[in-house]
Formats: structure tokens, sequence, C-alpha cells
């Protein structure tokens, strides 16, 4: 099983995989900058357990576990 | 396009969200737009004139937008208007491309889009004071080199950069650069070709490249919908064109996000040097405390009680002192007009008493806006969005519904033109439908009048200002359900992504805050002086005609009566003596009794008698009853019609100046519970409640109506009455059981 970035530990990167098939976020967040080989690193969760909060390039964006879990992270080998 | 030297030419500012857009625009054309540190501020186009040396341009702030793939209300003018096919404007002859410095390649993204267009550019390196502080050094010649448009570095806050931008402006009108567009690979020219051979002539010849490639690349694309082109073959059409792409070896959805990060990489390299990691960590750190797991909630919730503890406290003293200038208004003006005594009621009666009921609470509403503009401007707002959302989920609420009913907490007319962020139209709607329930500002006043009368004498103004947070959320609590309803069984919703970008703190501009104050206050003093004064005088004729005489007669025969009756060893005449003293015990008598047969039997008393059986099972008499009619068209004016009534009635005199005394004081004339209080704590709640979730707002119902259509306007206003209604009654039948 791969890795999603809903699964990421609080504080950690990880360089981004690719997307689900068929994730419905895709093309949002790919022109917001979080495309495949980009380092993201997950900053925090919301008390609630959701949304996450994550960062990469720059920017701090925050999305929720359904769509986090679209998005593949390599392992590191 | 050419321009002839009688058009001014337009001038469209577009950019990603919450960058500075409007600051800029409001910089330049001197207005005033609201501007706040939250992405989604600004929803609809809007125009202003700028002087560019010799000659006017017309400036138009947009929308923020990541893409040109459009799938909101507000992304779609950005479009429309760049595209230049919005009815009645034309493609724009300059497109000002707002970046944020110091995110400079995901900014540049959108500017690639829309080199497409083939529209003149100047880009504008905005928030340039984070950038240096960040330690982000931009070599900003090389970067024009590069991008062969300009390149102006700005901090749109500070007066010193309007005059360089200008300058920029002036110079690209008169030779004007376009971004050189990216160069597609042969599959996605080959898939455009064969889009355009496949649609409709008269769509083929009307589109540029550039919206072809959104039917190519976007999974539902704005546009469809405008072109001529029946659906299935449409479908079908894009279907080839994408396998055209997917052959070879590129993901159409992805495609155009790689080529274009790709393309923007090789524009801007070697322009970018960091020369420190410096000042970024300032956000992270206030973030780690308030948002934090533990505490994050608590934080938050305290930060809304001391909101409405001191909207409650801080504008006592004001409040008193507004309270004091209208009774020595009235008591000034009363002598001039003694010999007319209808124009005597009309100016203190209705128009100080009524119109001074309700700027009473100016104060209040000063207060709130004060940290309403606090918090959008600190940052704050976009953090309680990621607080609360899992709340929201539950009923399948739109993350982006958080913003627009944030904003209804002011006034829901600008909350609802704010859903036209959110893209799918189902759930539009359904955070359009939940809006009016929010506790905007016009309730405030009516919750202050109730709480500060019953509940904070008798349980101090801690409670009070307890009371008067958990009224906030009568409305909220109420819409939930509401929501998870309208979405399972009416609009059939499905769950809508959340992606939102959290704004970097920063210490609110004290200029926008007190901007947003004397913006909303002086709305309300508008008010003041044209609806609430209006209905103020007609609520007052209504209450005040007719007039007949034997009204007086019949009063004067019952009150000597009653005195016979009481004292059988008083004569006639000893009693009409009395009556014509002045200030005896009976004058008195007579006056109250003369002032409510009249009020009575006046049009207004007619039909709050004839109404108040509707609202008997919530405990309202016919004076609440009329209050409740008449602030059909905009709640507040219950204090106003409250101050009337009781000031006509004879309820407000010296003893017990003001309202809440004379509410405090009222008792039940007949019925089943004659002699007893009218407002007990179960009918002041259950007034509460019915003004915290019933549809009573002209306005509201009119934006409705505009965004959503007259079906869902007259949906809105029957279904929160009969709620508040329902509300009402199951206060006032629950407070009887149990209290
Ligand atoms: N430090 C700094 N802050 C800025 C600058 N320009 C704007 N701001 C702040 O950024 C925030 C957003 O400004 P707006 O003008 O509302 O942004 P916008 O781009 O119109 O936002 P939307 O309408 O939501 O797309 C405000 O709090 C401004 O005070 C700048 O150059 N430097
Ligand atoms: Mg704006």
């Amino acid at each position: 099983m791969t890795a999603t970035l809903s699964e990421l530990p609080i504080g950690q990167s990880a360089r981004i995989k690719a997307y689900e098939k068929g994730s419905h976020t895709e093309q949002r967040l790919m022109v917001m900058g979080l495309l495949p080989g980009v380092e993201v690193r997950k900053i925090r969760v919301a008390p609630l357990g959701d949304p996450i909060a994550v960062e990469f390039a720059g920017s701090c964006v925050s999305l929720r576990r359904r769509e986090a879990i679209g998005v593949l992270l390599e392992t590191p080998a | 396009m050419t321009q002839t030297s009688t058009e001014p030419p337009q001038i469209a500012l577009v950019g990603n969200p919450n960058i500075g857009k409007t600051t800029l625009f409001n910089l330049l054309t001197g207005m005033r737009q609201r501007v706040g540190n939250y992405p989604g501020v600004t929803v609809s186009k809007k125009i202003g004139t700028l002087r560019l040396g010799e000659r006017d341009a017309h400036l138009i702030d947009l929308p923020g937008t990541y893409s040109l793939a459009a799938a909101s209300l507000d992304e779609r003018v950005v479009v429309d208007v760049l595209s230049g096919k919005l009815p009645g404007t034309q493609k724009p002859d300059l497109v000002v491309c707002v970046v944020d410095a110091t995110n400079l390649t995901r900014n540049l993204f959108l500017a690639a889009q829309i080199a497409e267009l083939a529209i003149p550019m100047v880009i504008v390196l905005n928030q340039w004071d984070l950038a240096e502080r960040q330690g982000l050094q931009i070599d900003t010649d090389r970067l024009s080199a590069q991008l062969r448009v300009p390149i102006v570095p700005c901090v749109a806050t500070r007066k010193e950069s309007a005059q360089r931008v200008k300058d920029t402006l002036a110079q690209a009108l008169l030779s004007p650069a376009c971004l050189p567009p990216i160069q597609w690979p042969d599959a996605v020219a080959a898939a455009t070709a064969h889009l355009r051979a496949a649609m409709p002539k008269g769509a083929a010849a009307d589109l540029e490249d550039a919206e072809v490639h959104r039917l190519l690349f976007d999974a539902n694309s704005a546009l469809a919908e405008r072109l001529e082109w029946p659906e299935d073959e449409r479908r079908k059409a894009v279907q080839e064109a994408r396998a055209m792409v997917q052959a070879s070896g590129l993901n159409p959805l992805a495609a155009e996000a790689l080529l274009q990060y790709d393309h923007i990489n090789g524009l801007t390299k070697g322009v970018q040097t960091k020369v420190g990691e410096l000042a970024k960590g300032q956000t992270e750190s206030i973030d780690r405390l308030l948002m934090h797991r533990g505490w994050g909630l608590a934080i938050f919730a305290a930060i809304m009680y001391v909101v409405f503890l001191s909207v409650y406290t801080w504008a006592g003293p004001l409040m008193d002192g507004i309270e004091w200038a209208k009774g020595g208004l009235q008591d000034w003006i009363s002598p001039f007009l003694a010999g007319t005594p209808m124009l005597q009621s009309l100016m203190v009666d209705a128009v100080i008493e009524g119109v001074g009921a309700f700027l009473v609470f100016l104060p209040q509403i000063l207060v709130l806006f004060f940290f309403i503009s606090l918090l959008e401007d600190t940052g704050y707002m976009a953090r309680a969005a990621f607080l609360m959302d899992k709340m929201f989920g539950w009923c399948g609420l739109n993350g982006k519904s958080f913003v627009p009913l944030l904003s209804s907490y002011a006034c829901a007319v600008p909350g609802i033109m704010a859903t036209r962020t959110i893209e799918d139209p189902k759930a539009r709607l359904a955070t359009i439908l939940i809006a009016p329930f929010m506790s905007c500002s016009a309730r405030l006043p009516v919750y202050v009048l109730l709480i500060g009368a019953f509940v904070e004498p008798s349980h101090g103004p801690l409670i009070a200002s307890l009371t008067l947070f958990a009224m906030h959320f009568v409305g909220l609590a109420v819409a939930l359900p509401t929501v998870w309803i309208l979405n399972k069984f009416i609009l059939k919703t499905r769950p809508q992504p959340f992606v939102l970008e959290m704004p970097r703190y920063h210490v609110p501009r004290l200029g926008d805050v007190a901007w947003r104050m004397w913006e909303s206050g002086w709305e309300f003093v508008k008010r003041a002086g044209t609806v609430i004064f209006a209905i103020t005088i007609i609520i007052w004729a209504l209450l005040y005609f007719p007039r007949p005489d034997a009204v007086a007669e019949e009063a004067r025969a019952q009150v000597i009566a009653e005195q016979q009756a009481a004292d059988p060893s008083m004569n006639l005449e000893a009693i009409e003596a009395q009556l014509q003293e002045e200030d005896s015990e009976l004058a008195h008598v007579l006056e109250r009794r003369e002032s409510s047969a009249y009020i009575e039997q006046s049009y207004m008393g007619r039909m709050g008698k004839a109404l108040q059986p509707v609202f008997h099972p919530a405990g309202f008499d016919w004076r609440i009853t009329v209050g409740v009619l008449a602030s059909f068209p905009a709640r507040e004016v219950i204090i106003s019609t409250l101050g009337v009534i009781y000031s006509l009635g004879g309820d407000v005199d010296e003893e017990s100046p003001g309202l809440q005394q004379a509410m405090a004081n009222a008792t039940w004339q007949e019925g089943t519970r004659v002699g007893m209080k009218i407002f007990t704590l179960p009918v002041v709640f259950g007034i509460m409640i019915f003004f915290a979730l019933c549809s009573q707002c002209g306005a509201t119902l009119a934006i409705i109506k505009k965004e959503a259509g007259t079906r869902w306007a007259i949906f809105s206003f029957v279904y929160m009455t009969v709620l508040a209604w329902i509300g009402a009654v199951l206060c006032f039948q629950l407070g009887g059981v149990f209290g």
C-alpha cells in the first residue's frame, strides 16, 4: 500500500508521487502548485481531526482528509 | 483592440486570492472597496477611474482566482471580463497581474494562462515588503527581460507605491507588451484543433484557443454551458480530444498544470535568490498556539465570548448617553408643540422615541464591527474556518460555506453574495438558504433590549452576556440540521472539497478597521433616518388613528363608575373635581386609561388583536404581535414599534423612563392571565428565538431572489417563519412546564 498525504505524520515531509485516479481535487491542487515531485510537509491537524494543513513551496493550505487520501506520496527508500 | 482617444482604456486587475488586488485598487483609484485578510473578499467586479498623466483609465477590480479553470461564479467573472464576453464590456486593453512576491512561481501560473489571451500585461510584484523581510531577492530587471513585460515592485498598503505603479501603467498603455505564451506539445494542439472542428461553426469562430483549452482541460468547464452545443455531442468530442492527449503519454487533467509550471520555471530561471530564512516562522508560531489540538477550540470560544462581553459592556455608557439625549430632546420639544397634540405625539412618541430607541444601539454595532474587522484583518477568520470545518462537515455543508456564513453574522446580504465562491450550484443554494439564520447585527438590538430588561436585572451582567453569546448560536443550531435535511432530501448535494489557503497573520491596519466601523455605523444611522423612520411613522399613524371622542368619553365614564364603586361616599361632583385637577391620582388614571383605550381600538391595535390568537400559544400579547408584524420588512423595527406603543400607551413617563422599564411593568389587561406580567422569561426567550429564526428582512429576500430566484426566496420566507413560530411556541410551552 502506498502512503497518502492523509497518513503522513504531523511535522514530517515527503515528496508527492502522483494523484489517485479519479481524484476530484487533483486539478485544483495541481494548479496551486501541489505537483508530483514537490515536497510537502504536514504542519497540523485540526482539533477535531479534520481538516489538515500542509505546507509546500511557500504556501500553507488546508484540506480535508478525503482530499488528502487522493494524494499519493513517495515512500523514502 | 485598438484604443480610440475618446474611450478611456480598460485596465483589469487580476491575481490569486488575498494578495492585495483590492488594496491596490483602492490605492490607485482613491475608492474604498472592502479588503480583508482571507481569500474571497471580492466576489464581483468593481470599476473605478484612475488618472494616468493626461488621461483617465478605467480600472476593474476582480475576484481572486488561482486559474482560469473557472469553477465558481466569482471566478467566471474573471474569465468573462478577460475574454470580453461580459455583455457591455470590451476586452481589456491592459491586464495587471498582481503577484505575491513571496510566492512568485505559483502566482505566475495565472499570468501564463492569461498570456494565451494575448492581452498586454503588467506584472505588479505586491507584498514586496514581506518578500524583503523573508530575505527573498528578486532581480526585477532580469525577470522583466525574461517575461518581456514590465514588472513593478509594490507595497499596496503604502502610498509611495502608487506613483510608480501608475507610471508603469501609463507607459504600458503606450507600448503594450505581452507575456510569451506556452508552446503546447503537438498532441495538445491537435486535440484543440479537433475540438474546434467538432463544435458548431458560430461557437468556433467566437472562441480563442485559450477558451477551447478550458473545454479540453477542465473537468467541469464553466464554458460548456454557454456554448450552444448539444451535451452528448460535446461530451463525445471532448472525450476524443482527451484521448488524443492521453495517447501522447500525458494525463489530460494534469497536463496543463505540469506543462505550464514547466514553462514558468523556464521563464523565471535565476531571478530569485533566498538570502536567509527570516521572519517566516512568525505566522507558524502564532498558529502553533491558536490552532493547538488541545486548546485551539477553547481559545476560539474564549475569543467569541470576549467579543460578546465587550459588545455588552463597552457600549453601556454610550448607550446611556444617547438615551439621556433622547429624553432631553423630548422634554425640550414637547412644550413647543403643546397646542397641537397630534403633532406633539408625532414628534415625541414616533420620531424621537421610535428612531431614538433604535439609535441607542449604535454603540453596540460599532463595537461588534470593531471586532469583526479585527478578526478579519489579522487573518484569524480563515483559522476559524479550519477549526470549525469538522463541525460543519457532518451535515454536508461545504467548507467554503464558512466565510459566507461568517459574514452573515454581520449582515446576510453580503454573506449571500459571498456564496459566489462556492462552485457547486446546489451547495451554494443550501448555503444561501441557511445564511439568514446567522445572527446578523440587526438582531443584536433586539437581544440587547430584552436581555437588558429581563435577564440582567435578575441574573447580572455575566449571565446576560452569556445569554447574548448563546443567542448568536441559536440560528446556527437550527441551520445545521436544516442544511442536513436540504442536502439529503431536497437538493441531494454531493460532499464538496475544502481547499483553503491560510493567510499570513499581520497587524491590522487601523485605517481599514476604522473604515469598516464607520461604514457600518453610517449604514445603521442611514437606516434609522430612512427605513426605520418611515416605518415608525406609519406604525405611529396606525396606532394613533382613528381617534373618535366616544373612546375618551367611555374611558371617563368607566373611571367614574369604578371610583364610585370603590368609594360610595364620593359624589359625582367630587370625582369630576378630582379629574379636573392637574396632578391628582385620578387624573393620571384617566389619562392612562384613555391612552390605552385609544391605542387598543386603533387600526394597528385591532389588527394586532385580530392576529394575536396566532401568537397566543407563544404567550405574545397583542402589542408584541403588533411588534412582530411591523418587523417583517426589517427586524430592527420592533424596537421603534415597541417604543411607540409603550410611549403612546402612556407607559413611558417620568417615573419609569425608557422602554425597558415600561416593558418590565407591562401586565395582561384581559384573558386568563389578567394582572400577571406579560414579559416572563419564557415569553422573552420565545421572542428572542422568534427573532433569531424568522425571515424578517426585505433586503435579504431581495438578494435571495436575485441570486437564487423567486421560488427560493418564497421558500426561504415560509420555512424560516414557520420554524420561528414553532421555536417561540416550544419555548413558551416548555418554559411553562419547567418554569
Ligand atoms: N504586508 C502587506 N500586506 C498587504 C499588501 N497588500 C495588501 N496587503 C494586505 O493583504 C490583505 C488582502 O488584501 P485585499 O486587497 O483584500 O486582497 P484581494 O487580492 O483583493 O483579495 P480577494 O478579493 O479576496 O481576492 C489585506 O489585509 C491587506 O492589508 C502589501 O503590499 N504588503
Ligand atoms: Mg479583493
